[in-house]
This record gives C-alpha cells, structure tokens and sequence, in this order.
C-alpha cells in the first residue's frame, strides 16, 4: 500500500475488526488445544486457562496413541481425502474443460445438470448409496468413499472451474494447436496452469467437508479397518462416561493434515493471483 | 509452394453466419491483407484457413491440396496472435522450439533455426527469460519469431500489431515488411487499420459483414474502388460522399476525396463556412460545412490557415469525382 492511500485512523479500525474476528475464529480451536495438554481435573476446574505445571498431563494423548488404532485411522482419512480431492479436481477440471472449450449439442443442458449437484444434498441419496455399495460389495472399503466424496465434490468443482476456464485466453490455446500440441497436452500443461488459484480454492473447500464428515464413514466403512479420525474418536463418547483428555487429544492430532494441506493449497492461491496477466 | 485457394467456403455459428460465401486466391509469396469494420469475419476467415475452425461449407485448398480434414499443425502454417499467446511457463527460447519439438525436428537444426529467427529479429539477449519479463513489443517479436522458425509454406498474422503503441507499431510493421522480403513467404495478414493495408499489401481484401467487397492492390483500391464501401474505407480522411440529387446529379451518391478537392479564398464551385481546421504540419484538415453539398473535409498539403467562421470556396477536381448508383456500385 502507498503512503498516498493510507490513513490511519482506517488501518487501526480495519485492524481492530479483522483481529477481533480471528480471536472469535480461533477460540475454539485454541481452546481444544489447550484442553488436550491437560489433566480432566483441570479441564473441568479451570476451562479456560493454559496448562500450568499442575494441570499439565499428556494422558489424553498416550490414551489416543494407546487405545484404539489412531495411526490407522488417520492413515484412512488421510488416504480418504487426498484421493478424493485428487478425482475431484481432475474430474472437474476436464468436465470444465469440456463444457467451456468445446460446442456440442446439449453443451448447456449438460453444464446445468452437473451443476444441479451443488443444490441437492447428496446426503439425501444415502439409502440408495448404501444398498448400491451393498450389491457391490463395496461397504467397508476405503473405495466406497471415495467414490461418495467424489460425486459429492464435483458439482461445486465444475461449476467454478468451468467459469474460471472460459478466461483462459482463445489465442493461446490456438497457438498450442498450431504447434501440434494434443487436447491433452493444451489441457494440462497451457489451461490448468493459469487456472491453479481456482484449483486450489476448489481444494480447500472440497478437503474441509471431507476431513470432517462423519456420516459416510459411519454407514458405509464403520468398520475396525476403515475407521476414519472423526469415526474413531466417537470411541471416547461414552454413552455414559466421555473420555475427554482423548476426545480432545484426538481433535488437535486431526487439525494437523488439514492445515498442512490449507498451507499448501494457499500457497498456490496466492502464487496464482501474483504471477500477473496473461497478456 | 505457398500458394492458397479458398473456394466458396461459408461459415456458421449456430443461425448466425459469418462468412457469406469467399472465394479467393493467393499466390506463392505475396502479402495479402484482409481488412474490414470490426466483426466482419477476418479473424473467422483467418481460423478456418489454419484449420482452428472447420468451414460450414466450401473448400481450403494449400499448394492445390485440400486441407479440410488436415489438422492446424499439419497445414504448414503459422500464426501470430493479437495477444500474443506466448507460453507463459517456457523461456523464449522454448516458445520458439515447441513446434519443432511436436514435429520431432533434430535439436541442431532447431538450435539452427532459433539462431537465425532470433538475429532477425534481435531477439539474441532475452533467450533464457520467460514471456512476462519482457515488454509488448519484445513479447510480439517472440510470437513472430515463433511463426519464423516453422520455416511454414503460409504465415497468418490476425492483428499483430493492435496492441502496441504508435511508435512501436510503425518500427513492428517495417520489420514485418522486410521479414517477407527476406524471406519470400506467402503472408497473410488481418488489420483494420488501413494504413497498415496500404503500406504492407501487394493485394487487399476488403471484407463486409462476411463478403468480399474488392480484391485489388492498394492503388487499384484507392483509384478504382468498386462501390461505396471500399471508397469510404480505403482513404485517410474517409472520402466525401454527397447526395447526389443535391448536386443535380443523376447518381445517387457523389464522392469525392478530401485530397482531390481545392479551396479557394473567393471563388468555386461549392461555397461553405469553416466549423473546425486540424493542423497536422504535414496538411491540414478543414472541416467546411456548404450550402450545396453539407458538411465535407478537405485536406490541404502544408500549413493553411482557416479560421472557423471564415468562408471558403471548394472545387472537386472533376476527373477524380466517383459517381454511386443506387446499389451502392460505383458507375462509369
Ligand atoms: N465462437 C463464436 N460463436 C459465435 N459467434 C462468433 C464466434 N466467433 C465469432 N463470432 C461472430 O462472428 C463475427 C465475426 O467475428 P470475427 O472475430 O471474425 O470478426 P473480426 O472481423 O475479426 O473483427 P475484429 O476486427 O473486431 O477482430 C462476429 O459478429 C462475432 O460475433
Ligand atoms: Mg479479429
């Protein structure tokens, strides 16, 4: 920002906004956090306050790493996610390739049926879902996901990455077919390259439902060897008794991937909006 | 090799159509420009011909060969863009050598190649940078020198030079002219700006609303246009036309160029009053409005001082006055 625009009393109040919102936004989380490094006596004695020598105690930890098979079931949500966020945005992005490059008969229609997934809840499906993965064998597998995240995915990927696709500039794909490089070739290395910002804003919202969804996975893969994180820390809410050092513990180990991840995807978003215009 | 014939072809979109029917044909080695009002059809016309763009009907033929089912980068040609449409991710260098490299040329004669493109067009020292560290008129050289290097049989140019600025339009359009000296190859080119027709073209297309108006070289167009349309869009200022009936004419449209009139401070044969003088230093145009033919532009070679308000005389010079009918058809 220049000089000639700023203003201070501006930069103080947007500040003061912006830093009030992430205090609000991050609450929770710090307060998960905080709680998993503590004692249940000093959970429940002392909610809000940071872990002191006395209440400090990694029990919720050793309980998650102990109990239970968390080493797996984070490798099944991880597995989970990156495969699906994979389809999704390879799927999508040829989809949206399709609809916005090529003129065929019922280019349109086809554009507004893919994008009818957005406003239907794929949930509302699940009985046919589950009695499909039945006859085919597919409950209790890894794939069986897969494939629900990916449909579910989709809609909202095209949608957004057709948009961003029609941007991409006629002349240049043009003059990747006069120099003999395949559909294939203009796709992958000339569009998708310029359309990384939107690839990456598809990821981040794509990854989050899938990471925290705890529907799918407790109808279709309930089982011991597919068990996701979110699955898998139902363990500790008892009907009766709630273990909630590990409850807590396992809430901050399944932040971790997501972040790692979010950092990865903004990265290339910011990269994407600062390598300037095409022309 | 290098010659190109196009035989009836129409073109489409959906109930719009574009091109209404060109037939043409160009010669090994010449210039050929298609000019025409923006959404004319040229950068259509130019498509269909490298083959981006499949022809509602009618025939392509390069060297005498039809090339309908031969894909763009089989057709032996090259194209620049307006935009330039360099690879953003490859090194100058790599821009010029994609094409090579698809049509599996051996690595020393692209080296070969890129050498001599580059010399041309004095490209040596931005080899190794990317596209987006160089500026409009260096990033336009690349896009020619990446048509260069494919040593093609047709170049196709669709408004190579509309985004850069005057000075660097006039210095794109000189090394333009001497790259088809140099290198004898059949060119192509789209423009509407007229000044780049008349100084690049052995031959002008004048294209309108997907018909071709007139074929003819620069002079022919200037001379001898065929009808009204090429007679206002060939010439800088635009010429005068006069209703006919005003005159005492029997044509439907008088035009005359603002260049083959004269002024005089006390006789003529058209008075008029001056509403506004542009000076150029070259010439000057004035702007007269007249009792008997409207508002007209003279042009006058030289410095000539008009004042708005004074009156002038006007006196078309009678062997250079064109005569219009009804259909817009020049009469003779
Ligand atoms: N893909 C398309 N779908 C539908 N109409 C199109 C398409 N491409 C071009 N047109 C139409 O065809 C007409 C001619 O377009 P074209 O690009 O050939 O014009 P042009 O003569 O090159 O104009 P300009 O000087 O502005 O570049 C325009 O009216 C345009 O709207
Ligand atoms: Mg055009």
């Amino acid at each position: 920002m220049s000089t000639a625009t700023r203003s201070l009393p501006r930069t103080i109040g947007a500040h003061a906004i912006l830093i009030t919102y992430t205090m609000i936004a991050l609450f929770p989380v710090v307060l998960v956090v905080m709680n998993s490094f503590k004692s249940r006596a000093g959970i429940f004695g002392a909610p809000l306050t940071p872990p002191t020598p006395k209440t400090f105690d990694l029990i919720g930890y050793t309980t998650v790493f102990g109990q239970g098979d968390f080493v797996h079931y984070f490798q099944n949500s991880l597995v989970v996610t990156v495969l699906s966020l994979f389809f999704v945005l390879l799927f999508g992005a040829m989809a949206a390739f399709a609809l916005s490059e090529y003129r065929f008969r019922g280019n349109t229609l086809m554009g507004l049926y893919l994008a009818l997934g957005i406003m239907i809840p794929i949930r509302l499906g699940t009985v046919a879902i589950l009695q499909l993965m039945v006859a085919t064998g597919l409950v209790n597998t890894l794939a069986a996901l897969i494939l629900v995240y990916t449909a579910q995915g989709l809609p909202l990927a095209i949608f957004i990455l057709s948009e961003f696709m029609k941007q991409v500039s006629d002349d240049l794909k043009n003059a990747g077919r006069i120099d003999g490089l395949s559909e294939y070739t203009i796709f992958f290395r000339l569009v998708l390259p310029l359309v990384r910002p939107a690839m990456a804003t598809v990821a981040v919202f794509t990854m989050i439902p899938i990471w925290n969804d705890l529907w799918f996975p407790l109808i279709l893969a309930p089982s011991e060897e597919t068990k996701t994180v979110t699955l898998g820390a139902q363990l500790f809410l008892g009907q009766f008794v709630t273990n909630w050092n590990a409850i807590l513990a396992a809430l901050s180990l399944a932040i971790l991937p997501v972040l790692i991840l979010y950092v990865i995807f903004s990265r290339q978003l910011i990269r994407g909006i600062t390598s300037g215009a095409v022309k | 090799m290098g010659s190109l014939k196009i035989e009836n072809v129409k073109k489409a979109f959906g109930p719009v159509e574009v091109l209404k029917g060109i037939d043409l044909q160009v010669n090994d080695g010449e210039f050929v420009v298609f000019v025409g009002p923006s959404g004319c059809g040229k950068s259509t016309l130019l498509r269909v011909i490298a083959g981006l763009e499949d022809s509602t009907s009618g025939r392509v033929l390069i060297d005498g060969a039809d090339v309908s089912v031969t894909p763009p980068a089989k057709r032996g040609i090259a194209m620049v863009f307006q935009t330039y449409a360099l690879y953003p991710h490859l090194t100058v260098k790599n821009n010029m050598a994609l094409g090579l490299k698809q049509a599996g040329t051996p690595t020393a004669e692209i080296e070969r190649r890129i050498k001599i493109a580059s010399a041309m067009l004095s490209l040596e020292p931005y080899l190794e940078r990317r596209p987006a560290e160089l500026s409009g008129g260096q990033r336009q050289r690349v896009a020619i020198g990446r048509a260069v290097v494919r040593e093609p049989k047709l170049f196709l140019f669709d408004e190579p030079l509309s985004n850069l600025d005057a000075a660097l339009r006039v210095n794109t359009r000189l090394e333009i002219a001497q790259l088809h000296r140099r290198l004898k190859a059949t060119m192509i080119y789209v423009t509407h700006d007229q000044v780049e027709a008349m100084t690049l073209a052995d031959k002008i297309v004048v294209l309108n609303a997907g018909r071709i108006e007139q074929i003819g070289s620069p002079m022919e167009l200037y001379n001898a246009p065929a009808n009204e349309f090429v007679a206002g869009f060939i010439g800088s200022p635009k010429m005068n036309f006069i209703d006919g009936a005003r005159l005492g004419e029997t044509a439907k449209t008088v035009g005359v160029r603002p260049e083959h009139l004269t002024v005089d401070a006390n006789s003529g044969a058209w008075k008029g009053t001056v509403v506004h003088a542009e000076h150029l230093g070259a010439d000057t145009n004035v702007y007269l409005d007249c009792e008997k033919a409207g508002l007209i532009t003279v042009r006058i070679f030289g410095v000539y001082n008009a004042e708005p308000g004074a009156t002038l005389y006007v006196t078309p010079d009678a062997a250079k006055t064109y005569r219009f009918g009804a259909d817009g058809k020049v009469l003779r």
